[in-house]
């Protein structure tokens, strides 16, 4: 008996979790759909789920109006580049904190955590002029620069925590082997921190593929990526949901895809440490 | 060559003194143990010597040379560690390899020695294989493969067969032995356990609160002990102690005799007492005796044949000549 009731309640758990994803999803998937209408069909009322006249031509007039793949480019070059300075600079300063701590590097990585806690456009205005003054506004670099440094607290305490979990005594016995602090860092760190330096890049490009806030208010024209794409259809042409639904979709595509194959990794690393 | 010789070294975490003042000479090729129950600073003591942790005040030389402030890498000396320490994403091939690789050694030179060393220590069939595809006791031999491809000064162990399994642990307490009668290298090796000390050492080292209780070969502590806790810390079983008024009639405070220096009787002896616990091991017994008047408990070891069991009335006679005498501060009388 104890085996059916407890088959009977997988069933149950597995309908409510399918139900729970299910409305998680149905906004994206609804955009998805919204960009095969026509203008007409999208703003239908009762709304039309899978039978209307799908079509092609929103992306085609989206790609006509505006450049995807400059904005695409854009993106990979920003979230790209911000992930990976931020990685460069985060490794050493990881390895310092989960091996050699001090009496406040606690302190620190909280001091670090807290200015996520600050409303970013509190400090819109001083960047903003500093970007001015320095040439950097509506600039990719910039933008990397931005988005390295507002994601540097979660990639050091990413980081940390993966190499908290790396026992001392092998770097140790690196060292004892005649490794200098870089051929530690390089052969016997990175090496067996890969899988969390993995999931903590492919956090961070997420995070900084979707970042709005800064890439909207510092660029412009030039170097605006995909979130910049999307909005140019929100304000000025808001009734126009599907041509909307198309920009979106062919925005969010990218990294959707990127999650997709990647959700093992990433559902390994946001747990990592936490389930022993 | 690996002549070690510590000088007034001190170590202190903050303001808690781990290491007092201490001075120790380890001669080229000698096996130095250095042992003690857990927190007396043997660890400390060997990470001092490799230079994974640096010096309070005081000064080491390696070989005549001072290496006080020479980082670990550069000190020539071999580390292998409880826990193994292997690198998990190596195989055992590029494990071994790894501190020549570090010393940039042409290839051939490395493939050599690499393969020399597995076959010394019988890893020649699992060079590809990852650490985690290997028993303890081959993780250990390749810990040790590690160390003596780089022909190091000396080699430091830290305590290297705690993780092992009875059986495997005298094995390869054998092995290590041999290793150094063959290499004849300097080798210090920290370890609690006092019978790895005896049966390993050309010099124990023991130790309590960081401080050198005696320095001597195994046999000069076991005969000599130089006060009560060395006494008590090396032989096994423990060494018995008696104070008050048996004590007395010898003129000191404290007597100690070895549970080995005890002869039973059925009939006749100095003391008697009554069997609590025999433990037969079969080669030896070990009587847990009460109600002797002396201590709570007398430990006695006798011949494997001898059949006392539990709760027989039974006589001690101590050997007189073996009885060891110590003052009111624990310090042996001459």
């Amino acid at each position: 008996m104890a085996r059916a009731v407890t088959s009977r309640r997988k069933t149950i758990n597995t309908a409510l979790a399918w139900g729970v994803g299910l409305i998680i999803f149905f906004p994206i998937l609804w955009t998805i759909l919204t960009s095969f209408k026509t203008e007409g069909d999208a703003i239908a009322y009762p709304p039309k789920f899978l039978f209307f006249d799908w079509t092609l031509e929103n992306y085609s007039v989206v790609q006509e109006r505006s450049d995807y793949m400059r904005y695409l480019w854009n993106s990979v070059i920003i979230a790209g580049g911000s992930t990976l300075l931020g990685i460069i600079i985060a490794v050493p300063a990881a390895w310092s904190m989960a091996f050699v701590p001090s009496k406040r590097t606690k302190d620190i990585l909280m001091w670090m955590l807290s200015t996520k806690m600050l409303p970013a456009v509190g400090v819109l205005y001083p960047i903003y002029l500093m970007f001015i003054k320095l040439g950097l506004l509506d600039t990719r670099i910039g933008l990397v620069i931005v988005l390295m440094l507002i994601n540097l607290p979660i990639i050091v305490w990413m980081l940390y925590t993966y190499f908290k979990e790396i026992p001392g005594e092998i770097l140790e016995a690196a060292r004892m082997d005649g490794a200098t602090l870089k051929e530690e860092i390089l052969h016997v760190l990175t090496p067996m921190a890969v899988p969390g330096i993995a999931s903590t890049i492919l956090l961070n490009v997420i995070l900084a593929w979707n970042e709005a806030f800064w890439t909207l208010n510092l660029t412009a024209a030039k170097a605006g990526p995909l979130t910049a794409f999307i909005a140019s259809y929100s304000s000025p042409e808001g009734l126009f949901y599907a041509k909307l639904s198309a920009a979106s979709t062919m925005a969010i595509a990218p990294i959707l895809i990127l999650g997709w194959f990647s959700q093992k990794q990433l559902v390994r690393g946001l747990t990592f440490g936490a389930v022993k | 060559m690996g002549r070690i010789v510590l000088e007034k070294v001190t170590k202190r975490f903050g303001e808690v003194e781990v290491i007092p003042p201490l001075d120790l000479t380890i001669e080229d090729g000698e096996f130095a143990v250095f042992v003690g129950p857990s927190g007396c600073g043997k660890s400390t003591l060997l990470r001092l010597i490799a230079g994974l942790e640096d010096v309070s005040s005081g000064n080491i030389a390696i070989d005549g040379q001072d290496a006080t402030s020479t980082p670990p890498a550069k000190r020539g000396l071999a580390m292998v560690f409880q826990s193994y320490a292997l690198y998990p994403h190596m195989s055992v091939r590029k494990n071994i390899a790894f501190p020549l690789k570090m010393a940039k050694l042409d290839q051939a030179e490395i493939d050599k020695r690499v393969n020399g060393a597995a076959s010394v220590l019988n890893l020649s069939d699992y060079l590809d294989r990852r650490p985690g595809q290997l028993s303890g006791g081959q993780r250990q031999r390749v810990a040790i493969g590690r160390a003596i491809v780089r022909e190091p000064a000396a080699f430091l162990f830290d305590e290297p067969l705690s993780n092992l399994d009875a059986a495997l642990r005298v094995g390869m307490r054998l092995e290590i032995s041999e290793l150094h009668k063959r290499l004849e290298t300097t080798m210090i090796y920290v370890t609690h356990d006092q019978v790895e000390a005896m049966t390993m050492a050309d010099k124990i080292v023991v130790l309590r609160a960081g401080n050198i209780e005696q320095v001597g070969s195994p046999l000069e502590l076991y005969h000599s002990p130089r006060n009560i806790f060395v006494a008590g810390f090396i032989g096994s079983p423990r060494m018995n102690f008696i104070e008050g008024d048996v004590a007395a009639k010898y003129g000191a405070h404290t007597i100690g005799i070895r549970p080995e220096h005890i002869a039973v009787s059925e009939s006749e002896g100095t003391w008697s007492g009554t069997v609590g616990v025999a433990e037969h091991l079969g080669s030896d017994t070990f009587f847990h005796v009460h109600q002797t008047g002396l201590a709570e408990t007398m430990t006695i070891r006798a011949d494997g044949e001898v059949g006392f069991r539990h709760g027989d009335r039974i006589h001690l006679t101590p050997r007189e000549d073996v009885i060891h005498k110590f003052d009111a501060k624990g310090l042996r009388i001459a």
